[in-house]
């Protein structure tokens, strides 16, 4: 479910990096709890944004939710499938309906995410967390 | 499976919804589904064919006796004396100062019985109300345990349900109702609904609830009938403009803002918030609920802040994609002197003004 060579958040964000460029997206998790999307607000290229800080948002029939950089560093590529399909982003979270490039100005941010299996764990907990 | 928490209420459907897979949300203190398989798929169900909506949240609330018209017709702004009896009306409870308690349908069963729905999380607070206001020799009860209530709503809702009663449905006429019986249960049976679409709501004994939901849906699945859940009920009811206590209309908004001046009779007898409603129409309200669509790009949500050239002017009440007009729109509060359609207004997006501009409502309404 999950790719092994992705990192992830808690926020339920994922991060592909290869070289020096990290692909940025949200997880399966992430689009079926959010429910039908509706709108993708993504930055502008160029726009140089904060691990932990919000880059953007997610929007579904129902409600709004940020997303958070997962790592730090300056937006290189924008994915414009997401303004005129944002409903891709129900389909394909960890392949076409990528978000944005980073170019990473801290590498050694990426030590603190979760891997694939880690990331499997703690939203297993959460869904185990609501059947107390 | 999970379970709702301790606090949190739950209709007798409660253990269907799970079952059946349902998300479930803690909606005003009740543990509801907002949706089944795709919110859009719901809406788009309902307006096309037929959804399936359990809002067994709802409160009932019965005024009994000699006084009973005398008392419904003194704590709600609509004419209860124009009711027939087999009619529903749609009315407000206020407060004094001419505020709203709740918004509620009275349906005249009898001319000494009325039976009032009202809005879940208002029930025990509309009960109190009445029931202090009763110096009409009036018996009110407090009915909210004794039924169940399910919405079977869409083009489609006629025929489904049509193949589990004997009572002839197409003669009830659009709020109206007629007591009979679904699948063998005693039924009230009315042709109402919150969707902006034709169809039923029933109202039905509680342990009847779950045997009566699997009979709809298998009648209802030569149609494409669906379950639906809350938040297809709110795309709904926002495309035909139809208020939420809480958003559109609460303690501090009156009709005449909430752009319901067809639900008070000022010529009626005496009723509660009369004098206030009198006083505000000699005066003129200040600020009206419109509707608006966003222009730029984005989705104007509950609760933002509505702008008028840069500056803060009135508030979003509720705002969202419409999935039948592929567009985003909502309902806010505007100064009256701007409250026309074609006013251009900023809505405060994530602290971005983004264009909107207001426009006549509904924004959906059904072909006849």
């Amino acid at each position: 479910m999950y790719p092994n060579q992705f990192q992830y958040t808690r926020e339920h964000e994922w991060v592909h990096v290869s070289g020096e460029t990290g692909v940025v997206g949200i997880t399966d998790h992430a689009q079926k709890e959010l429910g039908d999307i509706v709108y993708v607000d993504l930055p502008k290229v160029g726009t140089v944004v904060e691990k932990g800080k919000s880059l953007g948002s997610v929007e579904s029939v129902k409600a709004v939710s940020d997303i958070y950089a997962p790592v730090s560093g300056e937006i290189v590529e924008v994915n414009q499938l997401l303004s005129t399909k944002p409903e891709k982003l129900n389909e394909d979270p960890h392949g076409d309906a990528w978000l944005v490039k980073i170019k990473l100005s801290s590498p050694g941010e990426i030590q603190s995410l979760l891997s694939a299996e880690d990331y499997q764990n703690y939203v297993g907990a959460e869904e185990a967390g609501h059947s107390a | 499976m999970t379970q709702p928490a301790a606090a949190l209420k739950a209709t007798p459907l409660n253990a269907t919804h799970r079952k059946m897979g349902a998300k479930m949300v803690d909606f005003g203190g009740w543990d509801m589904p907002v949706q089944y398989s795709s919110i859009l798929e719901e809406h788009h169900a309902v307006r096309k064919d037929v959804g399936l909506f359990d809002v067994s949240h709802m409160g009932e609330i019965e005024i009994r006796g000699a006084g009973a018209f005398a008392l419904t017709d003194y704590v709600t702004t609509n004419s209860v004396a124009k009711l027939k009896i087999g009619q529903a009306q749609y009315s407000g409870l206020l407060y004094e100062h001419g505020g709203f308690v709740d918004d509620i349908l009275v349906h005249k069963v009898a001319e000494d019985h009325y039976f009032v729905c009202v809005n879940a999380s208002n029930q025990d607070k509309d009960y109190e109300h009445i029931a202090g206001l009763n110096r009409h020799n009036a018996r009110v009860e407090f009915a909210s345990e004794r039924y169940a209530q399910l919405a079977i709503q869409g083009p489609k809702g006629l025929p489904t349900l049509q193949k589990l009663t004997k009572t002839g449905l197409a003669p009830i006429a659009y709020y109206h109702f007629t007591d009979g019986e679904v699948s063998g249960t005693k039924a009230r049976i009315a042709r109402t609904g919150y969707t902006g679409e034709d169809g039923f709501e029933i109202y039905i004994a509680p342990d009847q609830a779950p045997r009566i939901w699997h009979e709809i849906l298998d009648a209802g699945q030569e149609f494409g009938i669906k379950p639906c859940g809350l938040g297809a009920r709110n795309t709904l009811r926002l495309e035909a403009k139809m208020a939420l206590y809480g958003h559109e209309i609460h303690a501090s908004i009156t009709p005449y803002e909430a752009d319901l001046a067809w639900i008070v009779k000022l010529d009626k007898g005496d009723f509660i918030g009369k004098g206030a409603l009198v006083k505000q129409k000699e005066q003129g309200i200040t600020r009206k609920l419109v509707g608006f669509e966003m222009t730029g790009r984005g989705i104007g949500r509950d609760g933002y802040e509505v702008l008028l050239n840069s500056t803060a002017a009135g508030w979003v009440t509720s705002g969202g994609p419409s999935p039948t007009l592929n567009k985003n729109i909502g309902l806010c509060y505007l100064p009256t002197a701007h409250s026309k359609p074609g006013q251009r207004i900023e809505i405060m997006i994530r602290n971005q003004p983004v264009e909107a501009v207001t426009v006549p409502t509904p924004f959906y309404k059904r072909a006849k």
